[in-house]
Formats: structure tokens, C-alpha cells, sequence
């Protein structure tokens, strides 16, 4: 019992950020229908970025005074950061094809996501990065099972940032243009939306929320690697196709049943082939109801 | 008579390898109900796409309000009062009707007066209030048309561009539909330039027409003269 409680919490954190990554893809293929295969890039210049500003701010003697402060400045920062990426590698590799096949766009997302991860091996080299250990110290025990500080932060901090979306995609100006954006385009064009700004702006946010994710992983595991992208960036995909790609709600909803499905499956089953059951449930998807969950024809949450 | 609204100037335009518009030249003064009648592929609504900036023009000039808008980008003319009904209404299906008001007005930032605009469209279109919360994919064609006129409105227009509001509509509804464009034109003084191909209608509610075919205009001519025209009967109006 106290190992399933256990699994609980690790599934809800694992899920919590398989979610935040997960967002991305969703929302980019809401409004323009292309899966960005470059958005795991995201995720990992979120934790390059990330523990390279927690190291300046050691070097800058911040860290013994203020740890919980410079985290929250990283993690800002680390966000706008990628933030912006996002809108150059929009504007770079997919704007120009937008007129073209979805085939174009898919190919030059592909070759972004070699660029970066290279470009963050050439800048940073092929080692692990190591994340500063404070936070990962520190929490709850109950008997047998352990809530870490950090576990603790993940939590709050994804759902803060769900929460912040949901209030930005449903209930604000800008987030009912996206909803129209996604819908139809010539016609957001003729109300006075400036569809590309829109469109930019998406990108921007989904970035956002996976250089979040990055930062938690990196402090979460203890490292980041050039190439961290990859794997988790692919199980995220496989959660939005779960949710329902182009569903906000999908989304939240397929992450954590792929951390879920993770964690169980490495604890129950076989801890060898855990990064092998999220790609079960993709396959399984894709081939008894490609529409996912909240499949895309029928809900009102699309963006 | 004072300077047109709009005017354009020998406007082309293509799809592809094939030409959609040939050498357009249309005005339209102040304060005008104009028709565009033609057949089906005529390219009638390839020319309000090209005066609202989202089909290319590839030669000629369109000019609107005095300032030359034809590379001037589409989400620029509604805030300058060039406002279009596309073909099919074109509602944000699973955008609530209120949302879609909304947006018809969503360079505007004037809380109060986006309000008391929604509220005059109600006094229009009484049945969008009750659809208030109701999503936009979920109304009958009719509320759909009146609901694209109502969010067209919203941005307050000076002119209006409206492809086919007939289309698809009990008669009784067109009617009514027809009933409100002339109620805007008089009342909010809203020019405006009027798609159909329901030609005896529109024509009937214009005071000018142009007939287009294959991408050209072939005539022009007082809305009287159109319909008593043998050639306009025979062709467009089923005699």
C-alpha cells in the first residue's frame, strides 16, 4: 500500500510535466495543424538556460542567501527565454511555409529540433549539467512514504501555470482571439486579428510552459543533457494524441495518465521498459481512436 | 456627386494559373446600396476577398475612404471601417455568440461602448439575446446570417461588404435579412456593397448594380435599368 501511495506522488509529478510539454504541441497544432517536433528543444534549453543562470547566481554569492528567489527569477527568465526562441524558430522555419504542405513545415520541424539539440551541445559540450542540489533537500514523511520540498514546488507550480492558462486561453481577450485563430484564420483576419501575431504568440507560450518543465526536470533528476528533449519530448507528443491533439483539456488530462501509466508500469511491470509504455499507449491511440480523449470534432476547448 | 467610398481601378487577381479577376473597376459613393450580381464562379467573391486585403492583387489599384488599400494588410481595414460578411457567414463555430459579437468589435477597447454596441445589436436581432451563451455552430443558417451582420456591425462599419446573405435561407428569412440591410443603410448609414445571386432581390434593394462575368465587369448600370434590361431578365432572372 505504502509503495502505491508512493507511485501516486511520483506519477503526479512525472505527469504534472509531461502535461506542461504536452500544452505545446497541442496548442501550435490548434491553431496552424503542424506537430512541432522541435518543441522538446524547448523543454531542453529550458533546463540548459535554466541551470546556467542558477550558476551565475551561485557565482554571484545569491545562492546561500535566497535560494527560493533565485529560482523564481531563473525560472522567469528561463521562460521569456524560450519564449522568444519559440517566436524566432517560428518565424525562421515555419512561417515561411505556412502557404506550403503540412508535409514542409513537418520536415523543417524536424531539422529545427536536430539544430538546437546540436546547437546546445556546441555551446554547453556533450556532458550532463549538473543542477544545484539545495532544493531537492528537505520534506514530508509519513511512515514509508516521502513528499520532497521539491516534489512539493512541482506541484504547485504546474498547477498555478494550468491554471494561468486555462484563464488566459478562456476568459481573456487574447485567449479568445487564439480560440478564433485556431478555428478559422480568414476570418479572424477580417474581424481585425492579426493572425500572425497570434500565431507567434502560441508558440511563445507552449515554449514557455516546457522551460518550466525543463527547469523542474533538471532540478528533479539533478542533471540536464543536450539531447533531453528527445525521449521526454516524444512521450509528451504521445500525451496530447492521448488528450485529443489541439485540446488544452486533452492535454492536461493525457499527461498525467502517461506519467501515470510510467510510473506504474516501471514499478509493476518492469522498470526497464518504462520509457517503452508511453509509446504503447500512442500506438494504441493512433490505431483505435486517433481523435484521442477529447477528441477534436466534438468539444469546444480547442486552441 | 462627392467622392466614391470605394473604388477600383482595373483590379486582377489570380488563382493559380487562373485568372479570377480581370481588369475590375467598380465605385462605390457614400451612402449606396450596390449590387454585384453574376453567375456561380463569376468571381464575386474573389473581389470583396480582394478589396478586404486576403486574395492578392496582382494589377490595379483599389482605393478606399481616399487612402489606396491594396497592399494593406487584412486585419488593418476593419479598424478603418471596411468590414466584410463572407460567403457562408462564417461563424466561429465553437466560439459562443456573445464571443463572436465580441470579436466582430476586437480592435476596439472601449468597454462601455462595446457594450452598448452589443446592446444595439440586440435591439436589431432580439433572438441573439436569447442565443447569448449558445455556441456559434449550434444556430440555424439564419441566426447565423443575422449573427454575421450583427458581429460585422460591431465594428462599426462604414462599409460593408456582404457575400450572398441569401444564401441557403427560407424565403421568409430573406426577406427579413433583406429588410435589416436596407434598416442598417438607412438608419446607421452604413454603405454598402451587396454580393447575390439572388439578382431580383438585390437589385431591387440597390439604387446601382454591376453584373460580372468570367472574372470581368460586363455592365453597369442604374439598379432600375438592370431589371428592365431584356438581357439581365433572361439571364439572371429567370424570364
Amino acid at each position: 500500500m505504502e509503495v502505491f501511495i508512493q507511485q501516486c506522488i511520483n506519477a503526479l509529478t512525472l505527469g504534472g510535466l509531461y502535461a506542461l510539454i504536452a500544452l505545446g504541441y497541442t496548442m501550435v497544432y490548434g491553431v496552424i495543424q503542424l506537430i512541432n517536433f522541435a518543441h522538446g528543444e524547448f523543454f531542453a534549453a529550458g533546463g540548459y538556460i535554466g541551470v546556467l543562470l542558477l550558476g551565475v547566481m551561485t557565482a554571484m554569492g545569491l545562492m546561500e542567501s535566497a535560494p527560493w528567489m533565485c529560482l523564481g527569477v531563473s525560472l522567469l527568465l528561463t521562460m521569456l527565454y524560450c519564449a522568444f526562441l519559440a517566436m524566432g524558430v517560428e518565424r525562421i522555419a515555419y512561417k515561411p511555409l505556412r502557404k506550403q504542405t503540412r508535409l514542409a513545415a513537418l520536415i523543417s520541424a524536424l531539422g529545427m529540433s536536430i539544430f538546437l539539440s546540436n546547437g546546445m551541445m556546441l555551446a554547453r559540450g556533450p556532458l550532463d549539467q549538473p543542477y544545484p542540489l539545495e532544493y531537492s533537500s528537505g520534506g514530508f514523511e509519513f511512515g514509508l512514504i516521502t513528499i520532497n520540498n521539491l516534489q512539493i514546488v512541482i506541484w504547485v507550480l504546474t498547477a498555478v501555470l494550468l491554471v494561468a492558462l486555462n484563464l488566459l486561453v478562456f476568459r481573456s481577450r487574447i485567449g479568445m482571439a487564439m480560440r478564433a485563430v485556431a478555428q478559422d484564420k480568414v476570418m479572424s483576419a477580417l474581424v481585425a486579428i492579426n493572425t500572425n501575431r497570434i500565431i507567434a504568440l502560441t508558440f511563445a507560450i507552449g515554449a514557455g510552459l516546457a522551460a518550466a518543465a525543463g527547469i523542474m526536470v533538471g532540478l528533479y533528476y539533478g542533471s540536464v543533457r543536450y539531447d533531453m528533449g528527445f525521449v521526454p519530448g516524444i512521450k509528451a507528443f504521445a500525451a496530447a494524441v492521448l488528450g485529443g491533439i489541439g485540446n488544452i483539456t486533452g492535454a492536461m488530462i493525457g499527461g498525467l495518465i502517461i506519467g501515470a501509466v510510467e510510473v506504474f508500469g516501471a514499478a509493476y511491470i518492469s522498470g526497464e521498459y518504462k520509457d517503452v509504455f508511453a509509446f504503447i499507449i500512442l500506438i494504441a491511440v493512433l490505431y483505435f481512436k486517433p481523435t484521442g480523449i477529447m477528441g477534436e470534432n466534438i468539444d469546444d476547448t480547442r486552441v | 456627386m462627392a467622392e466614391p467610398i470605394l473604388e477600383l481601378v482595373e483590379v486582377s487577381a489570380s488563382y493559380g494559373k487562373i485568372k479570377a479577376l480581370k481588369e475590375i473597376s467598380l465605385k462605390v459613393y457614400p451612402g449606396e446600396i450596390v449590387a454585384m450580381i453574376g453567375a456561380n464562379g463569376a468571381g464575386k467573391s474573389t473581389t470583396l476577398m480582394a478589396i478586404c486585403g486576403i486574395v492578392p492583387v496582382q494589377a490595379g489599384t483599389i482605393v478606399y475612404a481616399g487612402t489606396p488599400i491594396t497592399t494593406i494588410s487584412a486585419e488593418r481595414l476593419p479598424v478603418m471601417g471596411l468590414c466584410q460578411v463572407p460567403e457562408g457567414r462564417r461563424i466561429f463555430p465553437r466560439l459562443s455568440v456573445k464571443e463572436n459579437l465580441i470579436l466582430g468589435g476586437f480592435y476596439r477597447t472601449d468597454k462601455s461602448a462595446i457594450d452598448a454596441d452589443i446592446e444595439r445589436v440586440f435591439s436589431y436581432f432580439p433572438v441573439l439575446k436569447e442565443r447569448l451563451n449558445q455556441q456559434g455552430g449550434t444556430l440555424s443558417g439564419g441566426e447565423q446570417q443575422i449573427l454575421a451582420i450583427g458581429r460585422a456591425l460591431m465594428s462599426r462599419p462604414k462599409l460593408l461588404l456582404l457575400d450572398e446573405p441569401s444564401l441557403g435561407l427560407a424565403p421568409m428569412i430573406v426577406q427579413k435579412i433583406f429588410d435589416i440591410i436596407s434598416e442598417i443603410n438607412t438608419q446607421e448609414g452604413v454603405t454598402i456593397l451587396l454580393v447575390e445571386q439572388n439578382a431580383n432581390l438585390a437589385l431591387q434593394a440597390s439604387s446601382r448594380g454591376y453584373v460580372l462575368e468570367t472574372g470581368a465587369v460586363t455592365m453597369a448600370d442604374t439598379a432600375d435599368a438592370l431589371l428592365a434590361n431584356p438581357k439581365i431578365r433572361a439571364a439572371y432572372l429567370g424570364e
